[in-house]
């Protein structure tokens, strides 16, 4: 009863709506349909490349570089965010770089990745990387100092060694930066690898997109954009699910802050 | 005519499970052009209701609001509301000018001569001085006089004012208060103001109403004639103003602790 | 601890004279690792030819269009949609399917709709930086306090008036944040776009370098594309505290 009313029925019917006056509009004027596939074209495309399965293998070689990439970074930047954090001295000396090298796009990294390592799924899992470090690095760095110091002497006074209290204290207590990080480095990966393959591949969601709009076969771009899509939000669901199960602790804090 | 009247008036407001909660009871009231009249009741029984209410931002229950012979349906142009909240009801992003420049253009008055009558009212309320300030860097009773230069500035006929020194300390309070009053003489303005210290509304006012506990009614009706100008030690020092105070008690505490 | 501050400088000089000395000696090959003082040479004869300038104008004609543009349509929009349930329950549909199409993919509806011109980067702009300021813009409305809104009524304002003086005001800090946000992705799409189809602006320019082989030209290009990447953050700090004085030294800021 309460789902029936909570369910969003004016936006779903102006999304239909929508889709409807695309699906006419473009069976109306057949000039258009060079831009504008009508919607039925492009699902019947879309079904045809998931039977074919081509599709699916654009998909996954997409989502083999994401996760390789994205994961990679995360650990990398988490290690190095969480050490630059700690020790005073070795982000005093860093900070020049860091401040020099994170305000540029990070795409201008792609030309020097295709001269250093060649065309293929080294360079674009490396550019991703390169990529998403920034903001979890950074937002780490911000974590670990944030953290109140009197709960790592705590630690201390009880005898922790030091990779507990990296475990037991500043993880935990860096974890909501980190997390912020993580979700935006999340969304920049998905922009490098698409934007790598669309560059310099020859496999991939974002070369199939870009191939198909060079063959004018804009049903196949539409439908190649509507899985790149579903892969976005599919990524992003999964990144909130592991989220609230591992800040658990968090969100009942803050509700409790919050009554 | 009265300026203000207010007919069996009801509130209620619906709770988030779908039950109702009768805030106001039955009110019934007037007000004549140029009083200073108070209303007084315990915490919680609607006060701010009914001030919301009749300055139309909220719709009643049942009953009627009339200002000016007119029926309240939406905001009138002659009536402006102070909230219990002064510190939120400002500006930031403006100064303190800005701010109380704001009353004076909301009437729609032209630029040059609005920033005149801007800095003639902030000088009234004594923050001479503070003119390119912003509200985030004066004193909550500073504050609280911005809110009322910048009221008083839209040059209401009818002045509400909820709970306007709550969260002042007692000197600060005090020194508001003759400042309210002499204004109040000055501009003419008519002034329905809602307290729960019974000496302030005895002190300002020429009639206070005793509210009861939700649902609010009205229990009991005190004139308070001291001559004015009024005068904060010799005032307070009269027996009458004793007696008043603690019949007004009296009333509250027979439904229990205000 | 005041010599503290310098060793991040120093710590990079080394890093560059290290470098230097390990392309001159050769360690590394010097036509891919060309050496930094090389990158630096060409990095000035480059500006002062006018080369790196006119690119980096072309590029930001087109970004700031597109950002400006986003701004114009998607500012008015949240403060619609962050007002009025209806409104936004109308496009909440349509922006959740939206939103999650990473803002390259939109590169090739671009092409083949506007081909190779500036419209093209300008529409890719527009759209991926059009969510971080329609959903930031959204939040600050929601978040204003209803003793304002009333205090607005209270005053007789129109709704034009109430929604010109005191929501736009009241909800700036957030509309700041997401124009903040937006202006890295701003930067980064006009490079992918200009990468990905283009014969002019500075994504271009670094990219042709790499594919000419003109690797210190490269270099230089990328050094301008940090350097632009700062400026322009400055200068939306500068902004920032010119459009809201209000703001200054209320803390929230640093
Ligand atoms: N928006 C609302 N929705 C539901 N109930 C409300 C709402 N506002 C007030 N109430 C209820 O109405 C009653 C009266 O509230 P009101 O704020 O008018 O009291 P008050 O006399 O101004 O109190 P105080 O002296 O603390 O300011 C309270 O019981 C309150 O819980
Ligand atoms: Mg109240």
């Amino acid at each position: 009863m309460n789902r029936w009313r909570a369910f969003n029925w004016l936006g779903w019917s102006s999304f239909a709506l929508l889709l409807l006056l695309w699906e006419l509009g473009s069976r109306a004027t057949p000039k258009l349909q060079l831009y504008f596939p009508p919607v039925s074209r492009i699902f019947a495309a879309l079904i045809d490349a998931l039977s074919a399965g081509s599709i699916v293998q654009h998909l996954l070689v997409t989502l083999v570089r994401f996760a390789e990439g994205f994961l990679l970074a995360a650990l990398l930047a988490v290690l190095f965010g969480v050490m630059l954090g700690y020790f005073r001295f070795l982000h005093g000396l860093l900070a020049t770089l860091i401040e020099l090298l994170r305000p540029m796009p990070s795409v201008a990294i792609i030309p020097v990745a295709i001269l250093l390592l060649g065309i293929g799924d080294g360079m674009i899992v490396s550019v991703t990387v390169y990529a998403s470090v920034w903001p979890i690095l950074v937002n780490t760095i911000d974590g670990v100092r944030n953290i109140d110091r009197t709960l790592i002497d705590t630690g201390r006074t009880f005898g922790l060694s030091r990779w507990r209290i990296l475990w037991q204290i500043i993880l935990p207590g860096a974890s909501p930066y980190i997390v912020t990080g993580l979700r935006i480095g999340l969304s920049i990966a998905l922009i490098l690898v698409t934007t790598a393959e669309m560059i310099a591949g020859s496999k991939g969601l974002g070369f199939f997109i870009l191939d198909e709009e060079r063959a004018m076969n804009s049903a196949n771009m539409y439908a190649g954009i509507v899985v790149v899509a579903l892969l976005g939000y599919g990524l992003n669901r999964l990144f909130l699910l592991i989220e609230t199960r591992a800040m658990k602790w968090r969100h009942g804090m803050m509700a409790r802050q919050a009554a | 005519m009265s300026i203000l009247e207010v007919h069996a008036l009801s509130k209620s407001y619906r709770q988030a499970g779908g039950d109702t909660t009768l805030a106001i009871g039955n009110i019934t009231c007037q007000v004549e052009a140029g009083e200073f009249v108070s209303f007084v009741g315990p915490s919680g029984c609607g006060k701010t209701t009914l001030l919301m209410t009749i300055a139309g931002l909220l719709a009643p229950s049942s009953g009627r609001v009339i200002v000016n012979g007119k029926e309240v349906s939406g905001p009138p142009a002659n009536l402006v509301l102070l909230f219990q909240e002064y510190n939120k009801s400002l500006f930031a992003w403006r100064s303190v000018l800005g701010n109380v420049r704001f009353g004076v253009e909301a009437r729609g008055a032209a630029a040059p001569a609005a920033d005149a009558k801007a800095r003639k009212l902030i000088a009234l309320v004594g923050l001479k001085g503070f003119e390119s300030h912003y509200p985030w860097e004066l004193s909550g009773g500073m504050q609280q006089r911005v809110a009322i230069a910048r009221a008083l500035a839209y040059e209401p006929e009818v002045l509400l004012m909820d709970e306007p020194f709550g969260s002042l300390d007692a000197l600060t309070r005090l020194e508001l208060e003759d400042t309210l009053l002499r204004l109040w003489a000055e501009l003419k303005t008519t002034i329905l103001f809602i307290t729960h210290d019974i000496e302030e509304a005895i002190y300002l006012s020429d009639r206070i109403w005793v509210l009861s506990r939700r649902p609010s009614q009205i229990v009991q009706e005190i004139r308070s004639d001291f001559p004015r100008p009024r005068h904060q030690v010799t005032t307070r020092a009269e027996a009458r103003f004793m007696a008043l105070r603690n019949d007004i008690y009296r009333q509250i505490g027979n439904q229990g602790t205000p | 601890m005041r010599t503290g501050k310098l060793n991040g400088p120093l710590f990079l000089l080394a890093l560059l004279a290290l470098w230097e000395l390990a392309a001159q000696a050769e360690w590394v090959n010097a036509l891919i690792i060309p050496a930094p003082s090389k990158i630096g040479k060409l990095f000035f004869d480059l500006v002062l030819s006018g080369q790196i300038p006119m690119q980096i104008l072309v590029s930001m004609k087109r970004a700031l269009t597109g950002y400006l543009l986003a701004a114009a349509v998607f500012i008015p929009l949240g403060i619609f949609m962050g007002l009025s349930p209806t409104v936004y329950k109308f496009f909440e549909v349509i922006v959740e399917m939206l939103r999650p199409v990473p803002p390259p993919v939109v590169i090739p509806v671009a092409l083949l709709f506007f081909g190779l011109g500036d419209e093209m980067k300008i529409f890719v702009i527009f759209f991926s930086c059009a969510w971080p300021i329609l959903l930031n813009t959204i939040d600050g409305v929601r978040g204003i306090d209803w003793v304002l809104l009333n205090t607005a009524r209270t005053f007789g304002l129109s709704r034009a008036k109430t929604i010109l003086q005191v929501i736009l005001p009241a909800c700036s800090p957030q509309i700041i944040t997401g124009l903040r946000v937006s202006l890295p992705i701003m930067l980064i799409l006009v490079v992918i776009s200009e990468m990905v189809g283009s014969t002019d602006g500075i994504g271009y320019f670094v990219l042709d370098a790499q594919r000419r082989f003109k690797v210190a030209q490269m270099y230089a290009g990328m050094l301008a594309l940090a350097l632009l990447g700062y400026t322009l953050n400055q200068l939306f700090n500068l902004l920032q505290r010119w459009l809201m004085p209000w703001q200054r030294g209320r803390g929230e800021l640093e």
